[in-house]
């Protein structure tokens, strides 16, 4: 009557989500904020039945400008679930904002975003 | 437990009764007096074993009926009846010997030890205890107040306003975003507002599949954060977002009309909104000069006896003790220890042994409940955690089952204790 362990494979969709103003100065720096909801699972626990838990983690985050890469993170196996990054960049000109989250197993979540440059 | 005497048992006379400087005058003077204010789980139990310790004992309390803020989750969620979470204190008045005042106290006389009530009688005391519970800083959130929440529930107080999130909670179209504001440090019940998005979760999953809980914390993160995020992961994969407060900067505003939540950068609307605002010490423990600029009552952790007060106790959610958390179980600790250190200082005893210790459970989904349970080091500045027992993640299905079946005879066992 055991209930099947579901701790190895979890069904769970990451959420990414980001908070950047809706408009920026030009030459001035403003505020990005991202967030992914994902456990980050280490690859060191183990379930009820013993078994290792594969290491699934977001291991790497991007973030292009108008096409051009001005920011980016490798992440750990220490890092938090949730994980949580915040940075600053120059408002140049009005153009795109793109950010991906890599995920082991070859996932990638993205999030687009157009900024106003006045 | 089981003498059953009848003798003071005047509570329903009210106010009349009261005229008389003490109820208990025909028991002569020979028995120190004892007031309590506050008939939530620290009041009701510091009552009885003051009564139980031979004190004259007088309890003020307004609501007839208490409903237990723990385990109102599982109503919210369609699991337990309003009933079987309530209360009366008859059975508590007249098995131990204790009067129960249904009146509010409007104001404490510290240097006359007389406690003032609604209706203009007064209430002599040789001590007294204050068990206010929790009050709301309602000044936090811009657009709510008392008169919001009736619109825009806390549901942070159990009655009148559980039952209305009940309701918003029942006439919720399948499809809408139940959103939930969980509170800053220290609060009432740590683990409750994550508890409260599993079984509200639940419950949709039921019968509104394709709702979502977002909650938006105030916090970076909170206690048992993995077991709970497991949770959600596990039983009600998709269907619950939490944004800490570094992402959102929290709550600044809420639109009661709009049924949104202004933070930062960002407005979200949802169908059902649940604002748990930040707390502080009831009413009564402001107004009485209890509370420190903390908004919470310092106290002696030997006897819980007031830092600001000399004679006057304060217990349960509005004292600040140390390393406990805002529990019904931490509360009924401290008023036993309260209790016994004013039995042992009124009779002229050695001061009791300091016994300090918390319980908690929490209901993921019906068979399967996380719990905690602590013992702390009391000393005469400091409450510090001695031992903890957490549950784990990995734990099998069969153990989780086992803790929410332990959950619900704890409840039973623990609520005798304390209104019986």
């Amino acid at each position: 009557m055991a209930a099947p362990d579901n701790h190895t494979q979890p069904a769970f969709t990451p959420v990414p989500r980001v908070q950047v103003p809706a408009s920026a100065v030009k030459g001035e720096a403003f505020q990005v904020r991202t967030i992914i909801s994902h456990p980050m699972e280490t690859g060191l626990r183990k379930d009820s039945m013993g078994a290792i838990i594969p290491r699934k983690i977001i291991n790497k985050f991007i973030c292009r400008y108008g096409g051009t890469e001005v920011f980016s993170a490798e992440l750990h196996e220490a890092m938090a679930a949730n994980p949580f990054l915040e940075f600053y960049l120059r408002a140049d000109e009005s153009g795109k904002l793109e950010f991906e989250w890599h995920e082991d197993g070859g996932a990638v979540f993205m999030l687009e975003y157009d900024l106003a440059v006045a | 437990m089981t003498a059953w005497t009848r003798r003071r048992f005047a509570a329903h006379a009210g106010a009349a009764s009261l005229t008389v400087l003490s109820p208990h005058v025909t028991c002569g003077q020979s028995q120190p007096r004892v007031v309590v204010i506050g008939g939530g789980v620290a009041g009701a139990t510091a009552a009885k074993h003051l009564a139980t310790n031979a004190l004259a004992v007088t309890m003020i309390e307004p609501k007839r009926r208490y409903t237990t803020c723990f385990f109102s989750n599982l109503y919210l969620a369609g699991l337990r009846s309003l009933e079987s979470i309530s209360y009366e204190y008859e059975a508590l008045a007249q098995r131990h010997d204790l009067t129960v005042v249904h009146e509010s106290a409007t104001a404490i006389d510290a240097a006359a030890k007389i406690v003032h009530l609604q209706g203009g009688s007064k209430l002599p005391y040789d001590r007294l205890v204050v068990a206010p519970g929790i009050a709301f800083d309602y000044g936090a959130i811009d657009g709510y107040d008392e008169a919001a929440a009736e619109i825009v529930p806390h549901a942070w107080t159990a009655g009148a306003q559980t039952t209305l999130l009940r309701q918003q909670l029942e006439s919720m179209d399948d499809g809408g975003v139940f959103i939930i504001g969980a509170p800053p440090n220290p609060y009432r019940c740590p683990p409750a507002p994550y508890e409260r998005a599993c079984l509200a979760a639940y419950y949709f999953k039921q019968f509104k599949p394709r709702a979502k809980i977002l909650v938006l914390d105030a916090k970076d993160s909170y206690f048992e954060q993995d077991l709970i995020e497991d949770a959600w992961r596990t039983h009600y994969p998709g269907m619950i977002d939490w944004l800490p407060a570094e992402f959102t900067g929290g709550i600044k505003a809420v639109d009661v009309k709009g049924r949104a939540v202004v933070t930062n950068g960002e407005t979200f609307k949802g169908a059902v909104v649940n604002v748990i605002p930040p707390q502080k010490a009831g009413r009564l423990a402001q107004q009485a000069g209890l509370a420190d600029r903390s908004g919470w009552c310092p106290i002696h952790p030997l006897s819980f006896e007031s830092a600001l007060e000399p004679g006057i106790h304060v217990l349960g959610d509005a004292a600040r003790a140390g390393a406990m958390p805002k529990s019904a179980s931490a509360a009924s600790s401290q008023a036993k220890l309260c209790a016994a250190a004013i039995a042992a200082a009124l009779n002229g005893k050695a001061p009791p042994a300091p016994h300090l210790s918390n319980t908690c459970f929490t209901v993921l989904s019906p068979g399967d409940a996380v719990s905690d349970s602590i013992t702390f080091e009391t000393s005469a500045d400091t409450i510090a955690v001695a031992n903890i027992v957490v549950s784990r993640l990995g734990e099998s299905a069969e153990m989780r089952r086992g803790t929410a079946q332990e959950a619900n005879r704890w409840y039973s066992v623990f609520t005798r204790d304390v209104f019986g």
